[in-house]
């Protein structure tokens, strides 16, 4: 039997399921009687509906019901007044099938319901809408003079916020980034189910099973006892699964209407504009620097997007607050209020595209300074949290600049624009830096040591492919000195014990800390029951005296032991149940914690064509002790994958006379294809940070992408000479 | 998707006659562009016709060239040993086309017939003269990076997005078509339309008709040949802008040049003057940049594509720099 470890290189628990295709999804399930559900969706992005005529639809063969503002049943938590008390997103959310008003392209103006798929589909065309349309507004760009402070938005200013202008040394640089949509593999799906007309079920593809379930309770009234989410298997989601959309809400009104259960999937160009997306930006950048290199002072003035009904913000700012040590700081953020759909968090939601300006304004200051840009950086390295003067719970950075540099070969760098050459290509080597907040949040696990010694651990945690559940049971199997196979761990179910949302990268630590003081409680729990049965081995043994080993239960003289199934004997009990909430404690207050990391990217320009290819690709990761080298890599895989699709091709086109999304498709919408991705070379420090969680692991799942568009944009500057500060980095820009 | 029928003759006469009979039918081969329209509701048949059955599956030694069947799929004759050994061009620019799982479906004929990726084209709810003559150019003022640089109208300046097809109008080959007429060749230079008047028609080719084959003629240019396609990722992209270039070189002088590019128009865009200019000249960059300055010549930009008068002409002589081995 091998000693399970926290860190091992583990194959995922559901790796096999997944790939032998047993694994379901939302929309796989087909319950007894399931119906399909398809959306139509409107053709403006303002107006309202003048007509809508679903007869033919009716008349059509398998179409159970048609559902629309004109009939949709009610739904009361929509008549509720607006709240914004602890919510994520201020303002209105959008209410399917409400009333005639068209507040963005592609809205979901109707559920057809059918007995298959393909009728259902038929059934969609054949609604015919008229719409009476009103102007509209579609370009952040056009309507950047319309900005305004969010409501939870401070503008973060310290020291002498205009000192940057008089630096000896400035670079002003004004940058922007593209819309970007998530497009997991699998599109957004619900299958609903009612039961009674008080209790509803949905298999659904979320990030967050407990949010699922208190926001469909609260839109339909429900008791939240009353509503189960289930989500055990995700196709990837990348923070687009963390509220409520509009095909849950439609599945759960076509199965309502229909007494029937409900899948709706929706339509890959229907992700576009109906379930968030990462929002475009315009950013104005300053820094100024002593000729030594010391920052004097940044000026970071963002700008973003949201809809008409809602306001959501993201953290633009947040790298630039706290990645260097800077005295003077001025920052504000602002939104222009859109006719579109509202964005919602998107992998680094925020860091990624402003660190996308503050690292390019890095590389364009070391070339003013004449100074290495990895040399900048570690000479305006922050020994505490500038934001808040704060310690660091832990900081390794400088360890991963040092090592990602050496396994790179920066030195090989020729710092002059346009030098290197490899026949018709241009090499250029670039880099960045990263920071993301390392957070935990409070969790409950519950684990039930069985009779036949093996363990049952639950939690509500959604794995939307990051391998959570892989390193759960990894968790539990170290601190119960039991065997992978000896734990079964099960998930993505709302009835579950409490999880936080899988976002924010802060699962393992989150999670994973509730597991593991579970473990440990139920070891103690074990440990009582051994020594205060009469009879037992163990009886009266002192707590010093004793240690456990795998399963077992030993004393230090080595001449009585108990395993744990031993002790369930004893006590004649058929299993023994442990549950635990689990929540940091004042320290995580007391420090500011956060993942860094530093990316090093070598590309190919072609010197005829402006074709940009990554040859190569180093990142150095400080996410404190890694939980499962595997699994870990591959979440640095996908940052690397992504970030080269936002550097050189993700851009979400709309034309602004129409207010439509133009490339909706994986045709049109490219995202990087194998040849695109060359060797990724994935260093971690995998040194514990002392504070966050009892396992000494911090964030990983967003780290890696913070800067890494940047340390691409650089690498293509040090290939051609030209800067480019508009992503993506497409061919034309470097003509 | 809207119900329709569906018929798989086995005779090329049946074939012709069941899509005469209705005249909202189409062929389909491999259905690799048909179907995503037919989804998008972009083309609504109530009929189709599968052809697959059909005998046109095979590549043919013929006297003076050889002869493609209709329904060779894309892989095929991408991997095909005379293919590769006679028109290495034509196998380099079926392979830089789609990916590996289209080009196992996709066939000859339906990639001549492929239709343009216009993101207007594809969209019902926007204008598009080639979907619906009549309610405008949706790209003419709108998002036109992908668009034309030669040949548009006002009416459209959507481009043709087959690689192979402008492979193989630099090769001279032709394209043999059976109808309720009868059978007849058409020149493939003359086989794709430019928009003019009528952006709805993209070919020549006439109601009803089937192509059943294309025939390439024997020509010199095994040795020397590159198919060039700029794009913003490694694979599975339309071009930005593509070059087929082939020439027949002896003692470091050119007797003959074949040149076509993709994505600048309409339809496959052989460069005839910039070939003669070529005729005679010996092989150097100073002579292929000459080349190139005339293939631009009346080139016209729009908003977004003013960077294809840039590109084209370098993809064009690196395309020619590959093709004579002096990279
Ligand atoms: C995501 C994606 C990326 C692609 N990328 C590229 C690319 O980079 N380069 C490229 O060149 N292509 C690309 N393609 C297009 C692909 O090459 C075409 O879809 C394919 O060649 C069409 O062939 P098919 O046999 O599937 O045609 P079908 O879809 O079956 O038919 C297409 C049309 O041809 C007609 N037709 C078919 N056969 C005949 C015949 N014998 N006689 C008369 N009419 C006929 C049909 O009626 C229909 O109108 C891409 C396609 C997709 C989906």
């Amino acid at each position: 039997m091998r000693k399970v470890v926290m860190g091992d290189r583990l194959d995922r628990v559901e790796g096999q399921l997944k790939v032998t295709g047993v694994a379901r999804y939302a929309a796989e399930y087909n319950l007894p009687g399931v119906a399909h559900g398809v959306l139509v969706t409107s053709s403006i992005p303002r107006g309202r509906i003048s007509k809508i005529d679903t007869k033919a639809a009716e008349r059509a063969p398998g179409v159970l019901a048609v559902v629309t503002h004109e009939n949709a049943p009610e739904v009361p938590g929509y008549e509720a007044s607006v709240n914004n008390e602890g919510s994520r997103v201020y303002g209105q959310e959008f209410r399917l099938f409400y009333d005639d008003k068209i507040l963005h392209n592609f809205q979901p103006v109707a559920l057809v319901v059918a007995d298959t798929y393909e009728r259902a589909v038929h059934g969609a065309f054949l609604v015919s809408i008229g719409y009476e349309k009103e102007l509209h507004n579609t370009s952040l760009r056009d309507n950047l003079d319309d900005a305004f402070t969010p409501a939870d938005q401070k503008d973060h200013k310290r020291g002498r916020p205009d000192a940057y202008k008089e630096a000896p040394v400035l670079v002003e640089q004004e940058y922007h980034t593209p819309i970007q949509v998530h497009n997991p593999m699998e599109t957004h799906s619900t299958t609903a189910l009612w039961e009674g007309d008080k209790k509803v079920k949905v298999y659904n593809k979320t990030q967050a099973t407990k949010i699922s379930q208190k926001e469909i309770s609260k839109a339909f009234d429900l008791e939240k006892e009353n509503v189960e989410a289930h989500s055990p298997f995700v196709g990837g989601a990348f923070g687009s699964s963390s509220r409520l959309w509009p095909q849950e809400m439609a599945a759960i009104m076509g199965a309502k209407v229909t007494g029937r259960p409900v899948k709706v999937m929706l339509m890959r160009d229907q992700v576009f504009n109906m379930v968030g997306y990462r929002p475009a930006s315009v950013q104005y950048f300053s820094v100024g620097a002593t000729a030594e290199g010391k920052l004097l002072g940044i000026a970071h003035h963002a700008r973003g997007f949201t809809s008409r009904y809602e306001q959501f913000t993201e953290r633009l700012l947040d790298p630039t607050k706290s990645m260097y040590s800077c005295p003077n700081m001025d920052t504000s953020y602002k939104l222009v209020s859109l006719d579109m759909s509202t964005p919602c968090w998107t992998r680094g939601p925020g860091e990624t595209s402003g660190s996308f300006a503050l690292e390019s304004a890095m590389d364009e200051l070391a070339y003013a300074l004449k100074m290495d840009p990895l040399e900048l950086r570690k000479i305006n390295y922050a020994e505490k949290d500038p934001e808040n003067d704060k310690p660091w719970s832990s900081n390794y950075l400088l360890q991963c600049y040092e090592r990602g540099a050496e396994r790179f070969g920066w030195s090989r760098r020729n710092p002059e624009p346009r030098s290197m050459r490899e026949g018709e290509w241009l090499v250029g080597l670039g880099m960045a830096s990263g920071i993301y907040k390392a957070a935990r949040d409070r969790a409950e696990a519950r684990v039930k040591l069985l009779a036949d010694g093996s363990v049952l651990l639950r939690s509500a945690v959604a794995d939307v492919g990051p391998g959570s559940a892989t390193i759960f049971t990894q968790i539990a199997a170290d601190r119960l000195g039991l065997p992978m196979e000896k734990v079964r761990f099960e998930w993505g179910n709302s009835v579950f014990p409490y999880a936080p949302g899988q976002f924010g990268s802060h699962t393992t630590a989150s999670v994973g800390s509730a597991v593991y003081e579970v473990c440990t409680d139920l070891k103690q729990r074990l440990q009582e029951l051994a020594v205060n049965q009469p009879g037992s081995p163990l009886y009266g043994a002192q707590a010093a005296d004793l240690f456990f080993e795998g399963n077992t239960l030993k004393t230090k003289t080595g001449n009585a032991s108990l395993r744990y199934a031993d002790v369930l004997e004893l006590h004649a009990l058929k299993e023994l149940e442990v549950s635990r909430e689990s929540r940091g404690g004042p320290e995580l207050d007391e420090f500011s914690s956060k993942s860094f990391c530093a990316n090093f990217v070598e590309v190919r320009v072609h010197a005829a064509t402006g074709e940009v290819r990554v040859a190569k690709v180093v990142s150095a990761v400080d996410a404190g002790k890694i939980m499962n080298h595997k699994t870990a890599e591959s979440q640095v895989y996908g940052s690397v994958v992504w970030g080269i699709g936002i550097a050189l091709m993700e851009e979400g086109i709309i034309d602004h006379r129409f207010g439509r999304h133009l490339n909706n498709d994986l045709a049109d919408y490219h995202v990087p294809i194998n040849a695109d991705v060359p060797d990724i070379d994935v260093i971690f420090t995998d040194l514990e940070d002392p504070i966050v969680d009892p396992m000494g692991a911090k964030g990983i799942g967003e780290i890696p992408l913070i800067g890494f568009t940047a340390a691409i944009a650089n690498a293509v500057y040090h290939a051609t000479g030209k800067r480019i500060t508009k992503l993506p980095i497409t061919p034309d820009k470097l003509l | 998707m809207i119900p329709f029928q569906y018929v798989r003759p086995k005779q090329q006469k049946a074939a012709i006659d069941a899509l005469a009979r209705d005249n909202n039918a189409m062929f389909i081969a491999g259905g690799t562009n048909l179907l995503d329209l037919m989804k998008r509701y972009v083309v609504v048949p109530q009929k189709l016709v599968d052809i697959n059955q059909l005998p046109l599956h095979n590549i043919e030694q013929l006297n003076g060239g050889i002869r493609i069947g209709a329904l060779v799929t894309n892989t095929a004759l991408a991997e095909h040993k005379l293919i590769k050994e006679k028109y290495p061009l034509l196998s380099q620019a079926v392979v830089s086309g789609a990916s590996a799982q289209l080009r196992n479906m996709a066939t000859v004929g339906g990639n001549m017939m492929q239709r343009t990726r216009c993101y207007y084209f594809y969209d019902t709810a926007l204008p598009c003269n080639k979907r619906e003559p009549g309610t405008g150019c949706g790209a003419l003022d709108g998002v036109n990076r992908m668009h034309a640089i030669f040949g548009f109208s006002d009416k459209c300046i959507a481009v043709h997005p087959s690689d192979m097809s402008v492979a193989l109008a630099a090769l001279d080959a032709t394209v043999q078509v059976s109808g309720p007429k009868g059978e007849r060749s058409i020149a493939f230079t003359d086989f794709h339309r430019l928009p003019g008047e009528q952006p709805e028609k993209d070919t020549n080719l006439h109601k009803n008709e089937l192509i059943t084959s294309v025939f390439i003629p024997d020509a010199p240019f095994a040795r020397n040949a590159c198919y060039l396609k700029v794009r913003e990722r490694a694979s599975f992209a339309f071009a930005l802008v593509s070059v087929a270039a082939a020439l027949d070189i002896s003692n470091n002088s050119i007797r003959e040049a074949r040149l076509a590019m993709g994505g600048v128009a309409h339809k496959p865009w052989r460069l005839f003057k910039a070939e003669k200019t070529l005729k005679g000249m010996p092989v150097s960059e100073a002579s292929f940049r000459q080349a190139a300055a005339v293939a631009m010549e009346g080139a016209r930009a729009f908003e977004h594509n003013a960077y294809k008068i840039k590109m084209a002409p370098e993809t064009i002589v690196h395309a020619l720099k590959t093709a004579a081995g002096i990279v």
